[in-house]
């Protein structure tokens, strides 16, 4: 009798679990549902604004109770949500970075949504797969290069916008202002947003100018050890080292408290320039020897193809990126739809910006721009390139032989 | 025949019914058990438990993103003996360990020393010592990565004495002094407090027949205090080597591991694996190696004692 409840009960347990295991499907008869999405940023305007979206949502749906935004920091972020799923404590949605979209979208984590047809193709191509949709480009924001006019000037050089009108806004002019500011003024050159010497990835706001890329368009060969690579490479190394035009390895350089004379950022990064004591710019990335080029980072918003609540969670996303709601999130992540890249559009919602900024810098750069690095077990690609590019910032490094070694490094990851 | 059979079987269960079941003797077995059955409990879920899973999770490919869990036997344990970047984590761990200890336990005891003269202001400096003991461990590291960048605090007082200092963090041999040195102060106090109560306990008129004997204070450090202080080194070396092999914070957020790998030790090592890239299974063994290590070296010192440590045969 003992051994039989007990059979029983272990049985009862097993499928209730396996019944909570299995996501995928809503549950009607429990009531409304509770949504979770899983956010890097902290920023109190953008929560405001989620919450603001997710109030209105909830309003014409009684089936939907809480709907929770909870941010992870970015340095984390990947590895937190992962583990997150590890867990069981799998999140309905989240947004999830360029870089890390293969391996979301060909493990099969994601569950596939519907297709805007007012989605730029450029834009949604990396979190495609068989021609379905895995996660919606709610951010695709160009790099831009911020300036601080103020220092530009102090240093005796012309502005950018100045170059840009005598159509001679390069590489070299670039590095030629970060040299003289940092000669004359002290402050730092050109600061490359989130490199740090570590986040090398960062660095492809520059070397695109050479038409580099650290790996072929099918992610099986390294192209670190390529001429363009090379050039690139030797190129940033002497801006480093020689022109001393960026800061050097360990030195920090913040140019939105005003001590460095540009910044290679994204647009987003205007909002700290709200109360800024100097005047500042912003214009497109320089010409390289490739020619004029744009580079774009991007994240996506999926649907957790292990959620409890699948459906619920593709329905508030198709409401949280409609047209309506994507142009109230404009003013902090650049829309990926047509109908919505215009500057009437953007203006509204990025009142720090100018026209003439955003159409140059956000809808040419989403235009023609290429999205950033991605490819399938990328923390791992990072980590080895980091650790192998880490003997080239030193002012005597060989740069073809690093390169050549970081290659080495990456060609059997590359070939998996 | 039968009946002679039953009488006393029946007389001894009715005894057996009459005799009361809490004996004293049962009702102490219980008080025991209830008294370290909280402790049992916790070792069991947060000890027994976690290292039979990460056992299992061993032996298992587990994709988190896919939700795949696949038997691999021991697949995992012959990569572990194929790695190349394993011997120079181990490698790693070993020169911070050594460093570390080396550094902690003689620091410690020479600032215990010197602070358990009777002179004024010991006690200020007692609490300095200490007070990185409670301060949070990352918002300690992240103070030391400004002071040790290139144009950080440090470097700016080494200028203003006219010493041009190193890229503390970007080097392979600085940075590894950096991290063991920012470790060092962090939790030198702990084991400053602890040699202060074992000084404290050292009779006073062994000291002083010492002295009439005519021994030196060296002599006298090292005939008196060492050996009557040698429970208190054993504690504090086993407590520092174990805290050593498990270091994490300070190199997640001054080196990453680098530059090159010159930083990646065995536990942050094990946190890419498992948690950057998402290879549990393998993250699970290498874990597995560090408990073995930790184990072996935790016996090594313990057998170690009789041979050193004072009240032990």
């Amino acid at each position: 009798m003992k051994l039989r409840t007990l059979t029983a009960a272990g049985m009862a347990a097993a499928l209730l679990a396996l019944a909570g295991c299995g996501g995928g499907s809503d549950d009607a008869s429990s009531g409304p549902v509770d949504l979770r999405m899983t956010i890097w940023s902290a920023n109190a305007k953008h929560t405001a604004l989620f919450d603001q979206i997710a109030a209105a949502y909830k309003k014409d749906h009684p089936d939907v109770g809480k709907i929770t935004f909870e941010s992870i920091p970015f340095d984390s972020y990947t590895t937190a949500l992962t583990t997150q799923i590890g867990g069981g404590n799998v999140p309905d949605l989240a947004w999830i970075l360029e870089s890390t979209a293969p391996d979301f979208v060909s493990s099969g984590a994601l569950a596939p949504i519907d297709k805007d047809p007012d989605l730029l193709p450029s834009t949604t191509a990396t979190w495609e797969q068989g021609g379905q949709l895995y996660a919606y480009p709610f951010s695709t924001s160009p790099l831009g290069v911020f300036v601080n006019t103020d220092l530009v000037a102090a240093a005796g050089r012309k502005t950018p916008a100045q170059e840009i009108a005598s159509g001679n806004w390069t590489w070299d002019e670039a590095v030629a202002t970060g040299a003289a500011v940092q000669a004359r003024t002290g402050k730092g050159g050109i600061v490359v947003g989130d490199f740090d010497y570590k986040g090398w990835d960062a660095l492809n706001s520059i070397w695109s100018a050479w038409g580099a890329r650290p790996w072929s368009e099918d992610g099986k060969t390294c192209g670190f050890d390529q001429p363009a690579m090379v050039d690139a490479m030797t190129y940033i190394h002497k801006m480093v080292f020689t022109d001393k035009a960026m800061p050097g390895p360990g030195v920090t350089k913040d140019f939105f408290a005003g001590d460095s004379s540009m910044v290679i950022t994204q647009i987003s990064r205007a909002a700290l320039l709200d109360k800024a004591k100097f005047k500042w710019d912003l214009v497109p990335l320089p010409k390289g020897p490739a020619g004029p080029y744009a580079v774009v980072g991007q994240a996506g918003i999926g649907v957790l193809k292990r959620g409890k609540h699948v459906d619920a969670a593709k329905a508030f996303l198709a409401y949280f990126t409609n047209q309506e709601n994507s142009a109230k999130l404009a003013q902090f992540f650049p829309p990926a739809r047509k109908s919505q890249l215009n500057t009437a559009t953007l203006a509204k919602a990025n009142p720090l910006l100018k026209p003439a900024q955003l159409q140059s810098v956000v809808i040419d750069g989403v235009e023609r721009g290429d999205i950033k690095t991605s490819h399938t077990g990328y923390a791992e690609l990072q980590q080895t390139v980091r650790a192998a590019l880490d003997p080239l910032w030193k002012p005597d490094a060989d740069v073809k032989a690093v390169l050549s070694g970081v290659c080495s490094k990456i060609n059997p990851l590359l070939s998996k | 025949m039968t009946l002679m059979l039953d009488k006393p079987a029946r007389s001894a269960d009715r005894a057996a019914e009459r005799a009361p079941y809490w004996t004293t003797r049962r009702r102490d077995e219980l008080a025991g058990w209830l008294f370290v059955a909280p402790q049992l409990a916790g070792i069991i879920a947060f000890v027994i438990v976690p290292l039979g899973l990460v056992v299992w999770y061993s032996l298992h490919e587990w994709n988190v993103l896919a939700g795949t869990f696949d038997f691999v036997g021991l697949g995992n344990f012959d990569q572990l003996t194929s790695d190349p970047k394993l011997g120079p984590a181990l490698r790693a761990t070993a020169v911070f360990s050594a460093g570390l200890v080396a550094l902690n336990l003689t620091l410690a005891l020479f600032l215990a020393v010197l602070l358990n003269q009777k002179l004024r202001g010991t006690v200020v400096f007692r609490t300095l010592f200490f007070s990185p003991v409670v301060v949070t461990l990352v918002a300690w590291t992240i103070v030391w990565g400004f002071l040790l960048q290139d144009n950080g605090g440090i470097n700016g007082f080494l200028d203003s004495i006219g010493v041009d200092g190193p890229n503390w963090l970007r080097g392979n041999t600085t940075a590894m002094i950096s991290v063991i040195v920012v470790q060092l102060f962090k939790g030198v106090g702990l084991n400053m407090v602890l040699f202060l109560a074992a000084l404290q306990g050292v009779p006073a008129d062994l000291y002083e027949a010492a002295k009439i004997d005519g021994a030196s204070a060296w002599a006298r450090f090292r005939r008196v205090t060492v050996p009557l202080i040698s429970p208190t080194i054993l504690l504090t070396s086993i407590l520092t080597v174990v805290g050593s092999l498990q270091v994490f914070a300070q190199i997640a957020v001054l080196t990453q591991g680098g530059p090159g790998t010159s930083t990646t030790v065995l536990v942050y090592y094990l946190y890419q694996q498992a948690f950057q890239f998402h290879h549990f299974g393998y993250g699970a063994t290498i874990s597995l190696l560090l408990f073995v290590i930790v184990l072996a070296l935790t016996i090594l010192q313990w057998r170690m004692r009789r041979r050193w440590v004072f009240h032990e045969d």
